[in-house]
């Protein structure tokens, strides 16, 4: 992708998060579809590309009457919606298409109008984890952790600083399903959901949606909202098993997705405004800075205990409050996206003063896959 | 036989010696013939280098515990009883694997990573076999 040859143009999320027992997966969709068009200016018949994850590109594009040219049904697990940005620019570049929707809905929480997750016994998941009590993310995504606490001497207290210093920025934030305040103790002493991940360190479950129109850098200065344009992409997958990551201290597809988008953006780490890193639980945000190269190998949970990442430090990070206090709908990379929109327009809660570059980093499936996403409001 | 109530594997064709192997209390990997790389999960064709010309082995059934969690939440009716490990062992061949630590306390302080452990096999049907790991200690 050409660095800033294509604009993020509308940005929303629906109109209610949290609990959203009255509305279809479908209908969170075109919730945040509809809410995104408007903040646009747009309508459906402006859009010809659709990309999304969790419901077909076909079932949406249908759903809002759309009729497009291209389509992106990539999907990765929660951070898809990084790599339909990154196809999306290369899409808007190539010409299939001008005016693309991406779009994300999930009634994690409600389960409404939503397929179940099934891992076919005959699959290499099925033969060789399910059967042994592999049961979802939280006993799943956090099998790694052990390994990388040993090798660099990270505590549990250190994890839970993780989740502390997230709750300080949902705090801030009207929308955020968690705003008490909550000390290293308090996450120490909440339920143990699977050794040594507390609840507090785990995600929400919530209903939610997000939605996104990109075009290119020229028609993007015509439109009502402050462009955001997209400077740097990557993205990779690695393997659909977590028990065969290469290594358990580090995610290959972080370390793959991040080089490329820092590489394509021409950026330093020091230009880095603000971040997000999709938190499932609280050690993908050690993974993330690490990954990304902002600090040394096992300097992570230093870096956070010491508050860089915290209001006032020199990186903030997860500023809506994250997957761990803002809301996790399942996947949750399209709400990291938006944050970093969010604060590129200077419309966010917790707003970053003079912030011009952000990324959003996703993660799919458990360290699965990857896509990260650099953005500035500043035009090239 | 076990309960089976846990997901038990199917196997494919491309899997069924592992499978075979356990029922005899054995844990077979593969070898590639061209360039030596053991690897697991098995398939057909050596994932460093891609040569098709592989062989099957019987490994050790030896190795360290590489990670874990101890899971506390399952449903009732899934075949899992909390608090349970879910281990992922390192091989002394070299590949990880997934499995369940048994024959000690599902606590932190039991588990310690890098301990030597075996397999040890469990029949859950007349097909399927499922390996775990116990302490080396303990056998």
């Amino acid at each position: 992708m050409r660095p800033g040859s294509v604009a993020i143009v509308g940005a929303a999320e629906t109109t209610e998060l949290g609990r959203i027992p009255d509305q279809s997966q479908l209908q969170l969709h075109a919730d945040a579809a509809l809410n995104t068009l408007a903040d646009a200016g747009l309508t459906p018949a402006d859009v010809d590309g659709v990309a999304t994850a969790g419901e077909s590109p076909t079932g949406v594009a249908h759903y809002l009457g759309i009729t497009p040219t291209w389509v992106d049904g990539t999907a990765v697990g929660g951070c898809s919606f990084m790599l339909h940005v990154r196809h999306a620019a290369a899409a808007i570049n190539e010409g299939f298409c001008k005016t693309v929707l991406i779009t994300h809905g999930e009634s994690g929480r409600s389960r409404i109008g939503r397929g179940g997750f099934s891992r076919p016994a005959a699959s290499l998941q099925g033969q060789f984890e399910a059967p042994f009590g592999t049961m979802g993310a939280p006993s799943t995504f956090t099998i790694p952790v052990l390994r990388y606490m040993k090798k660099y001497g990270v505590t549990e207290e250190q994890l839970a600083m993780v989740a502390v210093v997230q709750r300080e920025w949902a705090a801030r934030n009207p929308r955020a399903s968690y705003r008490d305040p909550i000390d290293v103790d308090d996450v120490l002493s909440s339920d143990m959901i699977a050794y040594p991940f507390r609840k507090l360190m785990c995600c929400l479950v919530t209903d939610g949606g997000g939605a996104l129109i990109l075009t290119s850098a020229e028609r993007a200065r015509d439109f009502p909202q402050r462009p955001v344009y997209v400077i740097g992409t990557g993205e990779s997958v690695e393997t659909p098993m977590v028990s065969q990551m290469e290594d358990f201290t580090t995610s290959r597809a972080f370390r793959v997705s991040g080089r490329a988008a820092f590489e394509e953006a021409g950026i330093a780490h020091g230009d880095v405004d603000h971040l997000m890193i999709y938190d499932a639980f609280a050690h993908l945000p050690l993974y993330g800075l690490e990954d990304l190269g902002f600090v040394g190998r096992g300097e992570a949970a230093d870096f956070v205990e010491e508050r860089n990442t915290a209001e006032g430090g020199k990186l903030p990070l997860n500023t809506n409050g994250g997957g761990l206090s803002y809301m996790h709908s399942g996947m949750y990379g399209m709400y990291a996206l938006q944050e970093s929109v969010r604060q590129l327009r200077g419309t966010a809660p917790a707003q970053v003063k003079d912030a011009r570059i952000s990324i959003a980093h996703g993660v799919g499936g458990m360290f699965a896959a990857s896509g990260t996403i650099v953005l500035s409001n500043e035009a090239r | 036989m076990a309960e089976s109530r846990r997901p038990l594997p199917r196997p494919t064709p491309e899997t069924q010696h592992f499978w075979d192997g356990t029922r005899e209390r054995e844990l077979r990997l593969q070898r590639c013939d061209a360039c030596s790389q053991v690897y697991f999960p098995p398939r057909p064709f050596c994932p460093a280098c891609a040569s098709r010309k592989v062989s099957v082995f019987a490994a050790s059934g030896r190795g360290t515990l590489y990670s874990y969690v101890i899971n506390h939440r399952a449903p009732p009716g899934s075949g899992f009883e909390p608090p349970y490990s879910i281990a992922v062992v390192e091989l002394d061949e070299g590949p990880r694997m997934m499995t369940n630590i048994v024959g000690v306390p599902q606590t932190p302080e039991a588990l310690q990573l890098d301990m030597p452990v075996e397999a040890v096999y469990e029949d859950f049907t007349d097909q399927i076999t499922l390996p775990f790991f116990r302490p080396l200690e303990a056998s």
